[in-house]
């Protein structure tokens, strides 16, 4: 893993990097490594005194050396994150080219335009698109169709189609037009457009510090101040007892103590966080939305396609009395056999998968296809008979009989379920019918039980009558469900419980989802979906796959346990750093202090530099863990943080005891100290 | 170390305990105005001063109130100390008090200090005592409590903007809990043998043939709202080492739970008034934690008795008796020295400057651990809050969700504020000690070489700035630049807490109070208490640690190795 998320970096752009962010304003940024950077200096300039003085100044030169690599390291971590960013905007750029718009002088008159570069496009501009042109901006196509393909901006090859109105009216800058022709409006002033944003996200340029990441920030100057303090009086008291420690010693002393490890490695945290999101191909509008993604209490999903395969497929045959289960299979098999609808499909399946029936068209078969009139369809084989499916009513009709009571029984238990039944027939006499249903997606329910866990309540939101959705509601396993779900009961039940103070998630795609999705403290609109569902939304999924929104949550999740963990684990770290240091300044004013020195370190310069390059090679350490962040499992939080308390809590207290020591080893090893 | 003294020990945190659950439920009906018994008398005294109790004030206005109230108090007892010479209740005739001293012992009991720079019999008229140091003792320790009150409201409301009314909060802490537990109190010592009398101090005619003056005084009252109050500062200079103060075993049992019966109890009323009682639970439990650990460390430093006397051939059978009252023992001594600092009181029934140096070690490091463990009245609870505040949004974010305690997320501002909080009492301590330590004006009071000197200079401004108001000894305090220094240090140890504390109050009571579910941890049982616990080490601790070195830890090693200072 070390090895594989450095590569993707080059090293030499890695340490320019690292060297440019040297600059002491850019480090303003970042106070824990700005005082780290300033106290190097102070180091450096000791020991170039002491070198030209004649007095001995290796040790200085130890210390300043490692507590410069301190700052290279945590600049390194930074630019190695930002770097993989930079790598997906390089070619997202490529992407964007030179492009040139053919711009309408009028919306209606395809015939008369002119070259405008696409950078000098203005909003509301009305471009003509052509086969083998490039969309020049984020727009609204308000005319045509064609096949477009977005793979520059999702990855995904397979051309989609864009057409004016309804829910696929949006067009992405950058994209492909393959054929045909579309007339789009400019929905996004240049430099604004998706691209630019996406570009500027994964660069980490615009990348502004998140609520929580404030907040953190200031706990770690907070920690600085003390720990100055702290350092600082060590001079005044060690005077009182007649020692004086120097310089470069409480140089050291300071830079252990402060948070260098969280403060080196917070910024690649948040641009690793971005990038995981983009990786998965969902881009977020800020930094704020990915966080508030980890906060969500409330998740609204659709059912069609969300939650259900959003197509019906068999599921279930009941035989009419008399009649039975494999006779009726046989039935529905052979009146299936012409049917290439995936409903058709499905009951082919569920025959062969429940009685091991397989058929192949017989000769001399008849189609008899389905008619908006009959609204039946079948197969007439000769010397075996005329097999018919249909509405149950339609093939009643048809037949002129009434299905037997137990049937009709049947009929009326399979729709208050939510399904839809399906009647089949041999030369007129009813069989059985079929049940259709929409099929909940595999590992849905073990997925909402894992939500539950994490306290997230999955809301299903469905056009369906209320008996339907509930039935459907509780095979799926969510907490709730909105049935004959309008646009505005949607946004009313978003409203509603962000008035309980809960944070509500969702997904949508259509135009009139605009106004839930900018509700919602997320919104995940889908790359297919229409330019208004893209603008109120606050990520996009390039994959239009709603679904995504419970990874959306996991990974904002793991971004603020990342943090938190980190954080715990560096602040954990000071009290080994204190069992080095401290003995090893006092020691020679009180000899017994040794007895403090419980990790037996050689001798005191070799005590002080062992914690002071611990303290600098933990960044380095701590760099894949923060670019690929601190495993997620969703086993509710009271397991969750007993586990990471253990883990980086106590560990964060013992590790640095083991590392110090085997540094130490190492440095009498070598004979440096 | 005797299973008596563990017996003693045991004894009183038992008693705590126990009472912690009435004193807890009384408290929260104090607070939440469900105890009215003496309304006409509340009324009379809201007439008078034309206060609307009803009416809730921000935080703002909550600590304008309660500046204004201390401000008054700050300057009449001053006032009153200046001019004790000239005023009634004074037989022995004592002179007024000189400016430095004064404005350090009028800040010293505004802040709930009660550091003593002078001697009681010897400097203060019964008029200073009683209409001076007593009248501060409750009213510091109301405003702590009704600051307290103020905080645990904005964590049981939520979307609120108001945070109870002062003036209401502090009549009725004062009505309904400080003087009834201390007139009952009070006639407990009365009958343990301590004066309440206005006499004259008596000469008494010595076997030997000398005279002998004994201070006499309206002692035991004091003592009451002395311990129960956190305030500790003694009626006489010794304070409850003395025998007038502190008579018998069972006075002293008493006054080491009057030390943290409310404190304790302030935890278990946060937990009823947030709906809650296992919160109030997490939080006793900590405090208890600390006091126990801290009893066992300090017990088992100074019962061991000193090893260089034992070298010596010294028997040393009831452990490290210097500077101990006989009648109370080592045990005994050593819980109050805990729960005194553990608890910002400040009383003391023994010398800590004649501790062993892990056995003073111990106060030392938790008053510089924020007076948090169990505080001062009020105050322990509120910067205990903090230290929560501090903990849930560490280890929170380690649950993926913005940190949140009690449904209330921990956000920038909180943050910010804490660790103002939080920063305040280090800069303090370590600041001011570093420069004494330098400074030959301030040097000159210490007594001390070596590190044990410095632990009475940085015990001097860790009391100060704790507002603990014990002394380690062996310092000079009544010099002007010492009465200066402490006193700048109490009154920042104090309101410059006091305000963030507020302002947090403030901005968590506006916050919706948000359903728990099961992906906000849980904060309270065995996990909290531990994950609390370490974070009250490591941010409130850790950075003593070089003091600590060159004081304590340096003087006991040294000690080991048969040098002493």
């Amino acid at each position: 893993m070390h090895t594989q998320t450095m590569a993707a970096v080059p090293l030499s752009r890695v340490v320019l990097d690292a060297l440019r962010k040297l600059n002491p304003v850019t480090l303003l940024r970042n106070p824990v490594i700005f005082v780290t950077e300033v106290v190097s200096l102070l180091v450096t300039l000791l020991a170039a005194l002491a070198a030209w003085r004649g007095a001995p100044w290796a040790f200085q030169a130890g210390i300043a050396v490692w507590l410069w690599l301190t700052v290279l390291f945590a600049n390194a971590a930074e630019a190695v994150a930002e770097g993989r960013g930079r790598a997906r905007a390089e070619s997202l750029r490529r992407a964007r080219g030179e492009t040139r718009a053919k711009l309408l002088a009028r919306p209606d008159d395809r015939a008369l335009w002119h070259w405008r570069d696409a950078p000098e496009l203005r909003e509301n501009d009305v471009v003509l698109v052509e086969a083998g042109d490039l969309v020049p901006a984020d727009g609204e196509v308000i005319q045509g169709i064609a096949s477009v393909n977005e793979a520059a901006v999702t990855g995904e090859s397979a051309p989609v189609i864009r057409e004016s109105g309804g829910d696929r009216s949006a067009v992405t800058g950058g994209t492909l037009v393959v054929s045909d022709w579309l007339v789009v409006r400019v929905t996004a002033a240049p430099g604004n457009s998706f691209l630019d944003r996406m570009i500027a996200l994964v660069e980490g340029a615009s990348r502004q510090k998140t609520p929580n990441e404030i907040a953190l920030d200031i706990l770690l100057a907070g920690l600085t101040i003390v720990f100055l303090v702290a350092v600082a009086s060590v001079v005044g008291l060690a005077s009182f007892n007649g020692v004086a420690p120097s310089v470069p010693v409480l140089a050291a002393l300071l830079v252990t103590l402060i948070p260098t490890t969280i403060g080196g490695l917070l910024s690649a945290i948040g641009i690793a966080g971005m990038d995981r999101l983009v990786r998965f191909n969902v881009v977020a509008t800020s930094g704020r939305a990915v966080e508030a993604a980890g906060d969500v209490d409330v998740l609204l999903l659709d059912k069609t396609g969300t939650i259900t395969l959003g197509n019906r497929q068999a599921a279930g045959f009941f035989a009419a009395p008399g009649v039975a289960e494999a006779e009726l299979a046989q039935a529905a098999l052979l009146a299936s056999l012409a049917d290439e609808t995936p409903e058709g499909r499905s009951i082919l399946a569920y025959a062969r998968e429940r009685h091991g029936l397989t058929a192949t068209r017989p000769e001399g078969a008849t189609v008899v296809p389905f008619t908006a009139q009959t609204r039946l369809s079948g197969l007439d084989i000769p010397g075996q008979g005329s097999f018919r499916k249909g509405a149950v009513d339609s093939l009643s009709r048809a037949l002129g009989i009434e299905p037997p009571a137990a049937l009709k029984e049947a009929v009326e238990r399979i729709a208050r379920a939510g399904a839809t039944p399906l009647a089949v027939s041999r030369d007129g006499r009813m069989l059985g019918v079929i049940e259709l249903k929409d099929i909940v997606k595999p590992g849905m329910r073990a997925r909402f039980d894992a939500l539950r866990r994490m306290g997230i309540r999955t809301v299903m939101v469905t056009g369906d009558n209320r008996l339907t959705a509930a039935a459907i509601a509780a095979e799926a396993g969510v907490d709730d469900f909105i049935a004959e779900a309008t646009p505005e009961d949607k946004l009313a039940y978003i409203r509603n419980a962000q008035k309980e103070g809960r944070l509500v998630a969702m997904a949508g795609d259509g135009t009139n989802d605009a106004p839930a999705l900018a509700q919602a403290d997320v919104g995940l609109a889908m790359q297919t979906g229409t330019q208004a569902a893209r603008e109120a939304g606050n990520m996009v999924d390039l994959d239009s796959d709603p679904t995504k929104l419970i990874e959306v949550v996991e990974i904002g999740k793991q971004l603020l346990i990342t943090r938190g963990a980190l954080t715990t684990f560096s602040i954990a770290n000071d009290v080994a750093k204190y069992f080095a240091i401290l003995p090893a300044i006092f020691v020679a004013q009180y000899p017994g202090l040794a007895a403090l020195n419980v990790m037996g370190l050689a001798s005191p310069e070799s005590a002080i530099l062992s914690a002071v390059i611990f303290n600098a090679l933990i960044i380095v350490a701590l760099v894949p863990l923060a670019l690929r962040g601190v495993r997620y499992a969703p086993v509710g939080a009271a397991a969750l943080l007993r586990r990471n308390l253990l883990i980086y809590g106590l560990g964060g207290v013992a590790a640095p005891f083991i590392g110090i020591k085997l540094i130490d080893l190492l440095l009498s090893v070598m004979g440096v100290f | 170390m005797s299973w008596i003294g563990w017996a003693q020990i045991a004894l009183v945190l038992l008693a705590v305990t126990a009472t912690a659950v009435p004193l807890g439920g009384a408290m929260a009906a104090i607070a939440e105005g469900r105890w009215r018994v003496l309304a006409p008398v509340e009324n009379l005294l809201y007439r008078a001063a034309g206060i609307d109790p009803a009416r809730g004030m921000g935080w703002r206005a909550y600590v304008l109130a309660m500046l204004a109230v201390n401000l008054a108090g700050f300057l009449l007892l001053y006032a009153l100390l200046r001019l004790q010479g000239v005023l009634p209740f004074n037989p022995q005739g004592l002179d007024g008090v000189p400016p430095w001293l004064a404005f350090n012992t009028a800040i010293s009991f505004v802040t709930n200090t009660n550091w003593q720079a002078y001697s009681g019999e010897a400097a203060m008229s019964y008029l200073s005592q009683m209409a001076g140091l007593a009248v501060q003792n409750f009213l510091s320790a109301a405003t702590g409590i009704a600051l307290a009150f103020a905080v645990i409201r904005a964590f049981a409301r939520g979307g609120a903007s108001d945070l109870g009314n002062f003036w209401a909060d502090l009549t009725r802490v004062t009505l309904y809990l400080l003087l009834p537990l201390c007139l009952v109190f009070a006639a407990f010592m009365v009958a343990g043998g301590v004066p309440q009398s206005l006499s004259a101090y008596v000469t008494a005619n010595t076997v030997e043939g000398g005279t002998q003056t004994i201070p006499m005084g309206p002692a035991a009252f004091q003592i009451a709202i002395k311990q129960l109050g956190t305030n500790g500062g003694g009626f006489f200079g010794v304070n409850s080492a003395h025998p007038f103060e502190n008579p018998t075993p069972w006075t002293n049992f008493l006054q080491s739970w009057a030390i943290i019966a409310l404190p304790m109890g302030l935890a278990l009323t946060f937990g009823r008034m947030v709906g809650d009682r296992r919160q109030g639970w997490a939080i006793f439990a900590v405090m208890m934690l600390f006091v126990v650990a801290g009893t066992l460390a300090t017990y088992a430093a100074e019962a061991g008795g000193n090893p260089l006397h034992l070298a010596q051939g010294v028997a040393q059978g009831l452990g490290n008796m210097e500077g101990k009252e006989v009648r109370f023992g080592t045990s005994a001594s050593a819980l109050w020295a805990v729960i005194t600092t553990g608890a910002s009181n400040g009383a003391v029934n023994a010398m800590h400057d004649s501790f062993m140096p892990l056995g003073g070690l111990v106060p030392l490091f938790l008053i510089q651990l924020g007076e948090v463990l169990p505080g001062g009245v009020g105050s322990g609870l509120y910067g205990m809050l903090v230290f929560v505040l501090l903990a849930v949004f560490v280890a929170g974010l380690m649950v993926g969700r913005t940190p949140e305690y009690l449904g209330k997320k921990v956000q920038a501002r909180e943050v910010k504020l804490a660790m103002l909080a939080v920063l305040i009492v280090p800069l303090c301590i370590l600041g001011f000690t570093a420069v004494a330590a330098v400074l030959p004006v301030a040097l000159a009071s210490v007594q001390d070489a070596g590190p044990h000197g410095l632990s009475e200079l940085l015990y001097a401004y860790s009391s100060a700035a704790g507002n603990n108001g014990s002394a380690f000894g062996g310092l000079t305090a009544d010099t002007p630049w010492m009465n200066t220094t402490l006193g700048i240090v109490m009154l920042l140890g104090r309101f410059a807490v006091i305000v963030p504390v507020l302002a947090i109050a403030g901005s968590i009571a506006a916050k919706p109070r948000l359903p728990q579910s099961a992906g906000s941890f849980p904060t309270h049982g065995p996990l909290f208490v531990g994950l609390l616990a370490g974070v009250i080490l490591i941010l409130g601790g850790l950075q003593f640690l070089p003091s600590l070195f060159l004081g304590p830890l340096a003087e006991h090693f040294a000690m080991l190795a048969g040098q002493t200072f």
